[in-house]
């Protein structure tokens, strides 16, 4: 077999992964006697997908991050249980943050989409994104897009004066604490347990100490 | 190289990268979602198509029929694999249970077919038109009623030193008390997935796989094909804890799949489906025993353990620290194993340690105040330098009494009121407590391959994998060391199956065995590198991008002029830990919170003091630790895979309903490593440490829960249920 | 997930006309509790009418002095609100308690006073189940009960009922405001609007076929200090083992509704007058009649522990 190396990790300027030519990928197809019986029941939407507008059949069952993840190749976002169980998937749609795998692509004809991949690239991270990396908020990587779209929606919307759990006054403005953003953050598991990081991490982007 | 006597000065010991903390070279990757995980390959395989996996739906018995008519006659299905039309399939060395059910059924949610369509959401749909018929069997699913069918598993062999009972029926103080874990799930955050392609033959899959090696071998012995057809390929892993040690399912149908669709196939489990279908922390019971002197000396002590797991499968061994942390003449462990008709049983973070520490270090707790000792006095009176069975065989380092003593200064452990149930701050009921951490460094042979590229670049291939451990910067940090290179000129490849063999990540071990198999393949890079240049290997410094020997200096870049140098080498390890008991070190001290009305528990603060010998990257190693320390708080305090008794399976088998723990229920948390450099473990100095973190922590938890409410829980979880009806009057 | 047909609704009384009028329909908003079970087959819908884009998201003021909630107020934002925040702080409380940050920016309210249980059995489509497969069985019966109902439960199902919102509501005297098919609208007192199991555990609320919530009204404001205590095991994003919302007034009265022990919320109004004699006066009589598991027993202690709590917090 062909050995062609996967994946180079450097801490030089980022390597293009993907530009390398794909080893033992694809055989052709021996599917040609088995074309689908039915066609699935489709709808059209327009997303703006990080600012770019994108005209896409979907089929009605396809969640918003299967539509990322599968058509559109933007595999940053991630799926981690499926049901809203666990934050990995957290996406802002009209700059709210939510889970992506609990609503229908079809649902969101119009809508602006912010991913983990609009938010920064390895050559020029988002402040936030550079703050997880400072910060060591992250191990095995898998929940991190999810945390990290999160947490720049949890300083807007502390920002916004949204209450939380543990806002003490409810009629007061909410302030950016340790335990502000503990509660905040608590629908974005990570199971590597790199919560005390994380909530450094967001600390200084909100300029405040953890 | 042959590792056979206690490392001298070396490369290492320049310290210009190891031990300095490191930001993770992978960082930008992970941060900005631009790390290829197993099933995002579309670079790889743009054409896969989707396998979704239908699962048992009783725990034991027979398949009598499936009928997939309505499923193959779905839009967009492209194939249905069974048991009835995978062909003969072997069984992976590793695994207990069979990956693909049929005609016999396991256990619950055990894989009976997978579905291949066009799309997700095709081969989803699909998957719910098949229909199976089972004859279901009568199976045995609770640990405390098959205990006394219980036996003694080929391994670890039961251990008596001296008179144990005797000494324990004669001690003036003694502890005779049964504490049990439950079933845990590694619920890491990627679901087990592969994407599987087929060329002339062989096959190709990416996977999250912890052990290539192990991987490859599995998939091959499944297949029956040979080894050199089967190529794994993992190079970021969502998390694995040990649930990704081992050919899974999703692997195995990928591969099925894509060879009944005749094109690439990618599968990955459901998260309901996850904790029936796959592997998991087995539950306990322990009886634990301790006799000691009026004065707090350890005379006898004692620990049993049962567990229970599938036919063939092993036993949790929660009892063998119990031989190795705390001196007594008398001394005796005993592992039983009983068999169980659930999910298989088998290794998550620290097997054996983690629960076992949970039983003992509470048990020590509960000796310590029947003694009218500090807990920490209790440990310290008890140390011991050597294995106490083989007085002859010390430890290689042991700091466990200082880890205490500074993990008390720092703590302000001297706060705490011995008397439980005497602080309150508000509503708050207000406690502390500690415990020892032990976790035993293994090392496993390991090796890699160097290459010296014409453009100054040096490669570091090896077969090793990152979990979330670090591998890639510790890696690159041991060659950027041991070569004399800018870090930014090492490129690190790892978890490809066509790279050499490698420790790979489990047991704690990966860290120090892969780094010392990179210098190993590195000093062999040196000795071509140095001959190439003219230069005397042996006497040649590689430092700054130059090899120099005496007023002799090159540029290390001219080596591979006429083109790339490659090495390649392994680290294999000689006797020195029969000679030697190598072990890591920690205390544990946790603050808790418990709600005077409702019992409710929390973590308020968390400190962990560690000696683990040289700490290769203090920012990666401080993150295995407080990871670990999370994952304990959960197993302290709310994981519990719940076993429906009737029915045979994990009943909460979901996110919602297997809770771990979330960032508010995690403080800030502190870590200090100790000072240590350990010459016997390894070139590297270094010992394991992404498992010590969590071991005692759960007993940490425990204690500081009795110290908070006079409560003392003996059953994991600690959940608000057993504590309600001891809590001290609310007023 | 079965595949469906899908329409967007552009009136409440058209949104309801088309689940009339397609039999294996359901009305779409948040979809944070519809999508997860469609995706296990637990709710198989043969046509989705997506209501999000109805004009039912704005909070106004009521005649009588109180606040009228659209039925696609995001939780996010209910709880935002600073009427709500400022006159019925035990609705905002317990919204916040609720979930997480990102599914409170979906769910709405109407949806969140439909969620179906989580009871384990209820997830497992390989399990019986009364509530999802009507005559199956009830598998939590004698099996994994510690989440589940200890009053208001039957030999059919002991489900209970998520919500955290709907408990506060449920305080607050709240009133459900729908609109049916024909286009009539009726208005129930949320005390009426969810059903106990009994034998028919698969009908949750009194709902007919169609019926869309466009509305829930909230009398004048009550005063008083109110507090919502959610008990679980995690601190956070988890269902509540216990709840309780409370109105308490300045003299000692007041008011309590109970969340994590029934099919619906619990409030049992003639045990309130005991509220000045304290907790164990009042849940002694909430929960007469209480019939937990070996598993859930505690819940009855947890429940006077944790009203106990609320009032000596209210008192301060």
């Amino acid at each position: 077999m062909q050995q062609v190396p996967e994946f180079d990790m450097s801490r030089r300027d980022i390597l293009i992964v993907g530009a390398v030519s794909a080893a033992g990928a694809a055989a052709p197809g021996l599917a040609s006697g088995q074309e689908t019986v039915a066609a699935p029941v489709v709808g059209k939407v327009i997303l703006t997908i990080n600012g770019t507008a994108r005209a896409l059949e979907v089929d009605l069952r396809a969640t918003l991050l299967d539509v990322l993840r599968e058509t559109l190749k933007l595999t940053g976002t991630k799926k981690g249980c499926d049901h809203g169980q666990c934050g990995a998937c957290t996406v802002i749609v009209e700059g709210r943050r939510i889970n992506s795998c609990l609503t229908l692509a079809v649902m969101h004809d119009g809508d602006k989409v912010t991913t983990i991949e609009g938010l920064g690239t390895p050559g020029d991270l988002h402040p936030m994104q550079a703050a997880f990396v400072k910060h060591d908020g992250y191990q095995c990587g898998y929940c991190t897009p999810g945390q990290i779209c999160s947490a720049v929606a949890v300083l807007e919307e502390i920002k916004a004066g949204v209450p939380s759990h543990v806002t003490a006054d409810l009629n007061g403005r909410p302030k950016v604490t340790p335990d502000e953003l503990r509660e905040r953050m608590s629908g974005n598991i990570c199971r590597c347990g790199a919560y005390s990081n994380i909530v450094e991490a967001i600390g200084e982007v909100a300029g405040v100490k953890a | 190289m042959k590792f056979e006597t206690p490392a001298t000065t070396n490369p290492i010991d320049q310290l210009k990268h190891i031990g300095k903390p490191t930001p993770r070279i992978d960082g930008p990757q992970k941060t900005t979602g631009t790390a290829p995980y197993a099933y995002e390959r579309h670079d790889r395989a743009p054409d896969a198509a989707y396998g979704y996996v239908v699962g048992a739906t009783i725990a034991k018995g027979r398949i009598t029929g499936i009928d997939a008519s309505r499923a193959r006659a779905a839009p967009g299905v492209l194939a249905v694999v069974t048991a009835q039309n995978a062909g003969k399939l072997g069984k992976g060395e590793k695994n207990t249970a069979r990956l693909l059910a049929g005609p016999e059924v396991e256990h619950y949610h055990q894989a009976v077919a997978v579905v291949v369509a066009e799309t997700f959401e095709q081969a989803r749909a699909a998957a719910g038109l098949l229909r199976v018929d089972y004859a279901p069997a009568k199976g045995a699913f609770d640990l405390a009623a098959a205990k006394g069918s219980a036996e003694s598993p080929k391994d670890p062999p039961d251990s008596h030193v001296g008179d144990f009972d005797k000494a324990f029926a004669t001690a003036p103080v003694k502890l005779d008390a049964t504490y049990t874990t439950p079933d845990q799930s590694h619920a890491m955050m990627e679901p087990h997935a592969s994407t599987a392609a087929w060329e002339d033959g062989a096959v190709t899959i990416w996977t999250a796989n912890q052990m290539i090696d192990w991987g490859r071998s599995d998939m091959a012995a499944t297949l029956g094909i040979p080894k050199a057809k089967v190529r794994l390929v993992s190079p970021f892993i969502g998390g694995g804890f040990g649930g990704k040690l081992f050919l899974r399912a999703d692997a195995l149908l990928a591969a099925l799949g894509a060879k009944a669709a005749g094109r690439p196939v990618k599968v990955a489990l459901t998260r309901p489906m996850m904790f029936n279908n796959t592997t998991h922390r087995p539950a306990t019971i322990q009886r634990i025993r301790i006799g000691a002197t009026r004065d707090g000396k350890i005379t006898a002590i004692g620990h049993e353990t049962w567990s229970g797991d599938l036919p063939g499968g092993g036993a949790e061994t929660a009892a063998e620290q119990t031989k190795l942390l705390y001196a007594g003449a008398n001394r005796l462990t005993a592992t039983k194993l009983a068999v169980l008709d659930l999910p298989e049983g088998n290794a998550m973070r620290a097997p054996g340690e983690a629960p076992g520490l949970m039983a003992l270090e509470i048990a020590i707790d509960e000796m310590a105040e029947k003694l009218g000792l500090d807990p920490i006095e209790f440990r310290i009176r008890n140390d011991t330098q050597v294995d106490p069975a083989k007085p002859e065989r010390p430890f290689s380092q042991r700091q466990l009494v200082e880890c205490l003593r500074q993990g008390a200064d720092r703590f302000g452990w001297k706060d705490r009121n011995a008397t439980p149930g005497r602080r309150r701050e508000g509503r708050w009921l207000v406690g502390m407590g500690v415990a020892a951490a032990f976790r035993n460094n293994l090392t496993m042979k390991s090796g890699a391959r160097m290459r010296l590229q014409p453009d100054g670049l040096v490669v570091v291939e090896t077969d090793m994998t990152d979990i979330g451990t670090g591998s890639y910067t510790i890696i690159a940090q041991t060659a950027a060391e041991t070569l004399g290179v800018p870090l930014k000129q090492v490129v690190v490849r790892l978890g490809d199956s066509s790279f050499p063999v490698s420790a790979g990540s489990g047991g704690q071990w990966g860290g120090n065995s892969s780094t010392a198999g990179v210098y190993a393949a590195c000093m062999k890079l040196r000795e071509v590198a140095a001959g190439k240049l003219g230069l005397d290997p042996q006497k040649a410094e590689f430092v700054d991008g130059r090899v120099r020997v005496g007023n002799d200096s090159r540029p290390l870049i001219e080596a591979a002029r006429d083109g790339e140098l490659v090495a390649e080498d392994f680290i294999e390890f000689g006797d020195l830990a029969k000679k030697y008991q190598q072990s890591t070190f920690g205390g544990h001290f946790v603050e808790v919170g418990v709600d005077a009305w409702t019992a409710e528990v929390r973590v308020r603060r968390m400190l962990a003091v560690c000696a683990a010998g040289r700490i290769l990257n203090p920012t990666s190693a401080r993150s295995q630790v407080i990871g670990a320390m999370t994952m304990g708080t959960g197993a302290a305090l709310m994981e519990e895979l719940v076993v429906d008794k009737r029915r045979g399976f994990f009943a909460n088998h979901d996110l919602a309903g297997y809770e771990v723990p979330v960032h508010a229920d995690i403080p800030h948390q502190e870590v200090v490593f100790l000072d240590e450099v350990d010459p016997v473990s390894s070139p590297m100095k270094a010992k394991g440490v992404g498992e010590l973190g969590i071991c005692g922590v759960g007993a940490a938890v425990a204690n500081a829960v009795y110290n908070a409410t006079g409560v003392r829980v003996r059953d994991y979880p600690i959940t608000l249920d057993k504590l309600l009806d001891g809590m001290p009057a609310v007023a | 997930m079965r595949t469906f047909t899908y329409e967007r609704a552009k009136s409440p009384a058209e949104a309801a006309a088309a689940v009339a009028r397609n039999p294996g329909a359901r009305f779409i908003a948040g979809g944070t509790n519809l999508l997860d079970l469609m995706k296990l087959e637990i709710e198989t819908p043969a046509h989705l009418v997506d209501v999000n884009r109805l004009e039912l998201d704005r909070i106004e003021a009521t005649k009588d002095g109180g606040l009228r909630i659209g039925a696609l107020v995001r939780n996010t934002d209910l709880a935002a609100d600073k009427r709500v925040r400022k006159d019925y702080g035990v609705l905002s409380r317990a919204l916040l308690a609720g979930a997480s940050g990102q599914l409170r920016n979906k769910a709405t309210t109407a949806g969140n006073l439909l969620q179906r249980t989580r009871c384990p059995y209820f997830y497992d489509t390989a399990q019986p189940c009364n509530k999802r497969t009507p005559g199956s069985g009830c598998s939590a019966i004698g099996g994994f009960s510690r989440p589940l109902a200890v009053i208001g439960s039957s030999d059919q199902c002991i489900a209970t009922h998520p919500s955290d919102m709907a408990v506060a509501m449920r305080v607050l005297d709240a009133v459900v405001e729908t609109v049916r098919p024909n286009g009539e609208t009726r208005a129930i007192p949320i005390a009426d609007f969810h059903r106990l199991p009994e034998k028919t555990p698969a009908v949750e609320t009194v709902l007919a076929p169609g019926e869309l919530i466009t509305a829930v009204t909230l009398p004048a404001p009550v005063g008083g200090k109110q507090v919502y205590r959610k008990v679980r095991d995690r601190a956070s994003y988890a269902f509540a083992l216990v709840s309780v919302a409370a109105v308490v007034q300045p003299d000692g009265g007041g008011r309590a509704a109970f969340g994590g022990v029934a099919h619906r919320p619990w409030r049992v109004e003639a045990a309130e007058a005991a509220m000045p004699r304290g907790a164990k006066a009042v849940t002694d009589q909430v929960f007469a009649g209480a019939r937990p598991t070996e598993q859930n027993a505690f819940k009855l202690v947890l429940a006077e522990r944790t009203l106990g709590s609320v009032l000596a917090e209210a008192r301060g």
